[in-house]
């Protein structure tokens, strides 16, 4: 039988903040690279040890101490962090290092905070917590392995109640403007709110860190019950289609009970196609909501959505900045999120109100 | 009663050899494949590696791959060993489409940055290689390459990355969520990690002597290895070569790169093994040590195994001294040398061994040796405190 | 002779990060690691390198480290008999 699992605690750090999303008043980047709005760091990582940190270290470290304190949690039993580009700029410092200085002289702070397991392992030593601990590399289905890893051990171990899992990415100098290079960004700078309405290849990007507090008890200020996570790989609608209903079926639900679907749309003419073809087969009657114009797009960005998830059950209100049709979802109870990622990787969370 | 779960396939590639066979035949003659590098191009020649031989030219000829010359070396190196082990557990590619893939990886396609990066912004010649920085891309070359269809993920836990992929596939197994997984892990050596290492000052210039007490650094290699796992339902008609029963991960939350001297989190993640498995720290009777040879790693690790081991420490070795420290491999490299000591009754000899740790006395076992083995415990630690520990029993 | 102690704060605040520190605030008999400055043994393998790319001086053994970087005051002696840049 198995346990089900609810989201107590959440902290995030983007491109946004609640306020600029729920008060209707969005940040606007006019260039296709942005960086997240970070919060006072010293607040959650003493200086000695924030020093040395780059970006992701900062954000994974900060949004996991955040959905800690939200839940009240002092302790996890156990952190599953996902990351589909690890650590970016420690990365850049070293190669760059050992390039231009012809492989002599370097020094080894940038080499051990490359590696990407640094942020899992910070989090560990920061709350000298010892328990369970895995880093997931998948690219666009980072974050939603180490989901699945949480449920897993959550139904494992009864012993075990707390489980801290995020996803987070960090901008970087060089390695994310290759980005222009291969397409995956658009080559015109654009205003990150026009994303849906430019019509051509490639996306916006930016960065972010979303931890969840998962737990087995419903406790009353829970955010939502994760009820599903999947990651698949399909490559015709229907295929597509038939893997969504199949999951649906699974978590005894159709395609109408949803109140609410998140999708990934990033503006790129062509992946967009996929979507627009679901909103007009079996979302068309469904409330479609859409993020990737205010977070930017990049691995572990369904977090945000998951994020967005939460808040929406809590508040009981959809930002329209968000609404890509007309039909309201009221008092919704059912949301799922579906995000596709280099044509033909597909991922699924279905989240529920408590 | 705990049976595990099923391991019907194996495969490997390392300094030792391509394949089962050749990596047996080193280990039981006691010739490791260390040597200075000449396939990767670096300026450390005089730094000892474990290195695979061949060029990533030649794996792609006999691998007859595509033009688009878009796989990392990793990937080369996992395509080779997961088709073996495909190969050993008799899969066919209807079974493949339904298969589950787990791989663990620490720099994926770094050997293809460290080669492009200067070069993108001003020629578009490799920039295919712009993703396989990031270790999913050299685990989806490899279910591409043998149309492996099932869930796919990659862990990235450092040196702990192939234990801890093994570990998932057998807990995804036994909650019923997969019933046939392949699962391991691949590295391949670059200036990156060399010079990484390096300047963390762990590298030996000699041939790496794993609980010695002059050990002064470990030699760093190259190799992928991938095991299959069933469900019973599947696996009990075939030849079942062991079984993963029990495994532990926990984290030593103690330093960035640094064990803890007590070894808290080497300690957790074996006595949770033990405790998965279901069995007593007297039953196992083979250790197949992280034994990196730094001299942090080594003293801590005895550390962990003496406060476990109270009454009698198990026969051990590392064999990081055959094969160099794989980083992500190791786990899935050793875990094929914890199913061939299981298989033949062998325990491998801990080769340029000569004087005990005074801290310790731990004496490592040196030559080949013969005797029943029923349960290996094979311990992986890696950076960010990152501990996993798997145990390996017969098929009994 | 004060200069190169005024030259390795400046340094080591910029290699090490320490950016709410400034020179005035690092006495030259204060502790580096442990209970003054707080380094560790990370900070240690950045100063080796510090020690060979600014002064020519190259440490084999990482161990040797601890006997130098007790204080400025130390490390300036230590720099001031063997360097050769």
């Amino acid at each position: 039988m198995s346990r089900t699992v609810y989201i107590i605690g959440i902290g995030a750090i983007s491109a946004q903040t609640e306020e600029s999303i729920f008060l209707e008043k969005p940040i606007i980047y006019n260039s296709n690279i942005f960086q997240a709005i970070s919060p006072n760091f010293k607040e959650y990582i003493p200086a000695m040890a924030l020093r040395r940190m780059s970006q992701v270290i900062k954000m994974g470290l900060t949004a996991g101490k955040m959905a800690l304190q939200d839940a009240n949690v002092e302790l996890p039993d156990a952190i599953i962090t996902g990351t589909g580009e690890g650590c970016k700029q420690d990365t850049e410092k070293f190669l760059e290092s050992m390039l231009s200085q012809q492989e002599e002289l370097l020094t080894p702070t940038s080499f051990i905070q490359s590696t990407h397991n640094t942020v899992g392992g910070q989090i560990a030593l920061n709350l000298k917590c010892s328990g369970y601990n895995v880093t997931y590399s998948q690219e666009s289905a980072s974050l939603e392995s180490a989901l699945i890893d949480s449920v897993l051990l959550l139904n494992e171990k009864p012993s075990l109640n707390s489980v801290l899992v995020g996803g987070v990415d960090e901008v970087s100098n060089r390695i994310t403007s290759f980005g222009y290079l291969n397409g995956f960004l658009k080559e015109e700078e654009i205003e990150n709110l026009s994303l849906f309405s430019k019509k051509s290849e490639g996306t916006i990007t930016s960065e972010g860190a979303f931890f969840f507090n998962l737990t087995t008890e419903n406790i009353k200020d829970s955010y939502a019950q994760l009820k599903g996570v999947t990651n698949f790989k399909a490559e015709s609608s229907i295929e597509i289609s038939e893997k969504i209903t199949e999951f649906l079926l699974k978590n005894s639900l159709r395609s109408q009970d949803l109140d609410i679907v998140f999708l990934g749309k990033n503006g790129d003419l062509e992946q967009d196609k996929v979507y627009d073809e679901l909103q007009n087969t079996i979302f068309s009657e469904t409330c479609q909501l859409a993020y990737k114009h205010l977070s930017g797009d990049f691995k572990t960005v369904t977090g945000f959505a998951i994020w967005l998830s939460c808040l929406i059950f809590k508040k009981q209100q959809i930002p329209a900045i968000l609404k890509l049709n007309a039909i309201y979802g009221a008092n919704p109870k059912n949301i799922l999120l579906y995000n596709l990622s280099s044509n033909t990787n597909h991922s699924l969370i279905l989240l529920q109100k408590p | 009663m705990n049976s595990g779960v099923a391991i019907t396939g194996m495969g490997i590639i390392s300094a030792l050899g391509n394949g089962v066979e050749a990596n047996f035949n080193a280990l039981i003659k006691a010739q490791d494949g260390i040597c200075f590098p000449e396939m990767l191009k670096t300026k450390h020649t005089s730094l000892p590696v474990g290195e695979v031989k061949t060029l990533n030219l030649d794996f792609e000829n006999k691998l007859q791959l595509a033009d688009n010359r878009s796989y990392t070396r990793a990937a080369l190196l996992g395509i080779i060993a997961a088709k073996e082990a495909i190969k050993s557990s008799g899969l066919n590619a209807k079974e493949l489409l339904t298969t589950g893939f787990i791989s663990g990886s620490s720099v994926g396609g770094m050997d293809a940055t460290e080669k492009y990066y200067l070069e993108y912004e001003s020629s578009d010649a490799h920039h295919q290689f712009i993703p396989a920085q990031h270790p999913g891309f050299t685990t989806n070359k490899i279910s591409e390459h043998l149309n492996i269809k099932g869930f796919t993920t990659t862990i990235s836990t450092a040196c702990s990355s192939g234990a801890n992929a093994i570990m998932l596939g057998a807990r995804l197994i036994k909650a019923g969520e997969l019933d046939r997984v392949i699962v391991g892990g691949t590295d391949c050596l670059t200036k990156f990690t060399l010079n990484g290492f390096n300047s963390l000052k762990i590298l030996s210039e000699e041939k790496c002597k794993a609980f010695d007490d002059s050990r002064n650094g470990l030699n760093l290699g190259e190799g992928a290895a991938y095991l299959v796992l069933e469900a019973e339902n599947l696996a009990k008609d075939k030849r079942i070569i062991g079984r993963v029963l029990g495994y532990g991960n926990a984290n030593d939350a103690y330093h960035q790169t640094a064990a803890s001297e007590t070894g808290e989190g080497a300690y957790k993640a074996m006595k949770d093994a033990l405790e998965v498995a279901g069995i007593g720290a007297e039953n196992i009777d083979y250790i197949n040590a992280h034994g990196t040879a730094t001299r942090n790693n080594d003293l801590s690790e005895t550390n962990a195994i003496k406060q476990l081991f109270t009454s009698v420490i198990p026969d051990l070795s590392s064999t990081k001294a055959f094969t160099g420290h794989t980083l992500a491999a190791a786990g899935a490299l050793e875990a094929v040398f914890s199913i061939l000591s299981l298989q033949n009754n062998l325990i491998f000899p801990n080769l340029n061994f000569s004087k005990p740790m005074k801290e310790s006395g731990l004496l490592p076992i040196t030559e080949l040796q013969n005797k029943t083995v029923n349960y290996v415990l094979s311990n992986s630690f890696g950076f960010g405190g990152n501990c996993t520990s798997l145990i390996f029993s017969k098929n009994e | 002779m004060s200069d190169l102690r005024t030259e390795l704060k400046q340094s080591i605040i910029e290699q090490l990060n320490l950016e709410e520190l400034s020179i005035e605030d690092i006495d030259n008999d204060d502790s580096l690691f442990g209970d003054g400055l707080g380094l560790d043994s990370i900070d240690a393998l950045e100063l080796i390198v510090l020690l060979e790319k600014d002064y020519g001086i190259k440490l084999t053994d990482p161990n040797q480290g601890k006997e130098i970087f007790i204080s400025i005051n130390k490390m300036a002696e230590y720099i001031e008999s063997h360097r050769t840049k």
